[in-house]
């Protein structure tokens, strides 16, 4: 052994070390999301956490009630989605199979612009413009409701529906178009009757990962919906989502409190579902990936 | 025939509808921070309960935490880039690996917030702080890292490893001096990238380093900051009656530097795919 032979496998196994450091981080985030709530679970009870219709929690007893922030959570981001992948897919079809190459080279990193803008800029965009526009029109009290959240969200994951979709349309081989050309399919039914549905799993995983961002959004969704803890019956109510809920309290409480446990324990829910949709995905991409090959 | 151009005409006025946004949001932004958009915007301290002034701990704020997020998350990303592209086997722990990642980019902002303040504000006595704010955008930014590097050491031909490795090279001398130099424009891809991503979070910096309002710059890793995407959201939504000219003002700034350092990393990215000698 010399001390190049001694340098070189220290180099490695601090290279090994980098080399995990995702997967510890990740278990961390888990850990620590645990460590800070699991007390919660003990001292309220969970049936009122998971089943309970109010949030209120200063009052005395204090109630910690997760559904008005589920379905807040919810409702913002099936609206989100309803919104954006049909226009998403159709983005990703024109980018994909329509455009030529000059307008594909433009639109393309106008996209990635777009996913760059930071949320905070939307939610205030949304609050100054899209809050006033809705109120307006559906004549309201308020503006500030789901679908200000779900339009404002739905151009937040727009730019990731759009991309992933786009790659699962690009990563299919040649010989199903030319297949279908060659039969003498216009390129149209090509594109509806063949590439579409082969690129199902992808677009299906395009859909999932908007699914995830959406629903961990904080900033823009807490500047436009209002904030009302309470259980919607429309997408003009305002409501208040789970991330939300997260950044307006925790800046004002007691550390250690049964509320400060609360909003970690409403993290590891998100944290859960997020890490849920997002394995899922993955799992999709990845396999279209090597059946493609 | 007539039908296909009239369902194409349609998916490009779809598009073109989706990106109008962008450029409708550039024009009312600019438009309406004009009357603010001056060097002394830019310079002075916030007056008047942040109603009046110019946004300067803010930049220097978002400027400390975005230098500092790329130094911490930098040699750690690229770590993990070169042991999943350079020596790691084909693999379960690989696969795993790239997994982990995959759902670390997945995780909400908000989550991060709530790891750094129980980690890094409250575990490690950092407190509310800049430094507990760099750490915990830099796991936040980790994957942007490790995906740009990545892509940059996979862009380095096999034959320039197997040149080094004939010449008698060890493998890191080969990827100190062969692979990681070759690699390094895709890998400063990343850093700005990641640079930009920090400067304009919010939710993660919420409870571990923002402040309200701070008379001073900061003069230790200790202490609190103020920064632009926090800024934006405070005067949005906890000042009544801020001048609407100072919170366009203090968005465009906030958009503009992002938008610089993505637009940057852009064209970057185009000449070196294009430009690649080998």
């Amino acid at each position: 052994m010399g001390r190049k032979n001694l340098w070189e496998s220290f180099v490695e196994k601090l290279i090994f070390i980098g080399g995990i450091s995702g997967i510890v981080i990740l278990f961390l985030i888990f850990l620590f999301l645990l460590k800070e709530s699991f007390q919660f679970f003990f001292k309220y009870p969970l049936k009122d956490f998971f089943m309970g219709l109010s949030w209120y929690p200063t009052n005395e007893p204090p109630k910690f009630g997760l559904l008005p922030l589920l379905f807040g959570s919810f409702l913002v981001t099936i609206g989100a989605i309803l919104i954006s992948v049909p226009l998403g897919l159709a983005c990703a079809i024109y980018i994909s199979e329509v455009a030529p190459l000059s307008v594909k080279e433009i639109l393309k990193p106008l996209m990635e612009l777009i996913a760059a803008i930071p949320s905070v800029v939307l939610g205030f965009i949304g609050l100054m413009v899209l809050v006033p526009w809705i109120k307006e029109i559906f004549n309201l009290p308020t503006g500030q409701s789901a679908l200000a959240g779900s339009i404002t969200l739905a151009f937040m994951v727009l730019p990731t529906i759009t991309s992933i979709a786009e790659d699962a349309l690009t990563a299919l081989p040649r010989d199903y178009k030319e297949a279908s050309l060659a039969l003498g399919a216009t390129h149209w039914q090509t594109i509806y009757r063949v590439l579409l549905p082969a690129a199902k799993p992808g677009i299906l995983a395009a859909v999932m990962l908007g699914l995830g961002r959406a629903i961990g959004e904080t900033m823009a969704v807490l500047m436009v919906t209002g904030n009302a803890a309470i259980i919607p019956h429309s997408f003009l109510q305002p409501v208040r989502t789970m991330t939300a809920t997260i950044a307006m309290e925790m800046g004002e409480i007691v550390q250690g409190s049964l509320h400060y446990r609360a909003l970690f324990a409403i993290g590891l829910l998100l944290f859960i579902i997020t890490f849920a949709i997002n394995f899922i995905a993955d799992w999709v991409i990845q396999r279209q990936r090597r059946m493609s090959k | 025939m007539k039908f296909q151009r009239l369902v194409f005409a349609l998916l490009g006025m779809i598009t073109f509808i989706c990106v109008l946004p962008l450029i409708l949001i550039l024009a009312l932004l600019l438009y309406h921070s004009l009357p603010v958009l001056k060097l002394s915007f830019l310079l002075e301290y916030p007056r008047e309960g942040l109603r009046a002034g110019g946004i300067l701990p803010a930049i220097v704020g978002t400027l400390y935490l975005a230098l500092g997020t790329a130094i911490v998350s930098l040699p750690l990303g690229v770590l993990t880039a070169i042991y999943i592209n350079e020596y790691a086997p084909k693999g379960r722990l690989t696969r795993v690996i790239r997994i982990a990642i995959v759902n670390l980019a997945g995780v909400p902002s908000v989550v991060y917030g709530l790891f750094g303040l129980a980690v890094f504000v409250m575990l490690f006595h950092f407190g509310v702080s800049l430094i507990a704010g760099i750490f915990t955008l830099s796991i936040l930014v980790l994957p942007i890292v490790i995906t740009s590097a990545e892509e940059g050491l996979r862009s380095v031909p096999m034959s320039f490893r197997e040149a080094s490795l004939a010449l008698g090279a060890t493998k890191w001398q080969t990827i100190r001096r062969v692979v990681l130099p070759t690699a390094l424009p895709g890998i400063a891809t990343g850093a700005i990238l990641a640079v930009s991503r920090a400067a304009g979070e919010t939710a993660p910096i919420l409870f571990t380093c923002a402040a309200f309002y701070l008379p001073r710059l900061p003069k230790s890793p200790f202490d609190e900051i103020m920064a632009l995407p926090y800024h934006v959201y405070v005067i949005a939504t906890q000042v009544p009656n801020a001048p609407l000219s100072i919170q366009y003002g203090a968005t465009v700034v906030l958009l503009g530097l992002v938008f610089l350092l993505n637009i940057v990393a852009i064209l970057w990215r185009m000449r070196l795919r294009r430009t690649k000698k080998w």
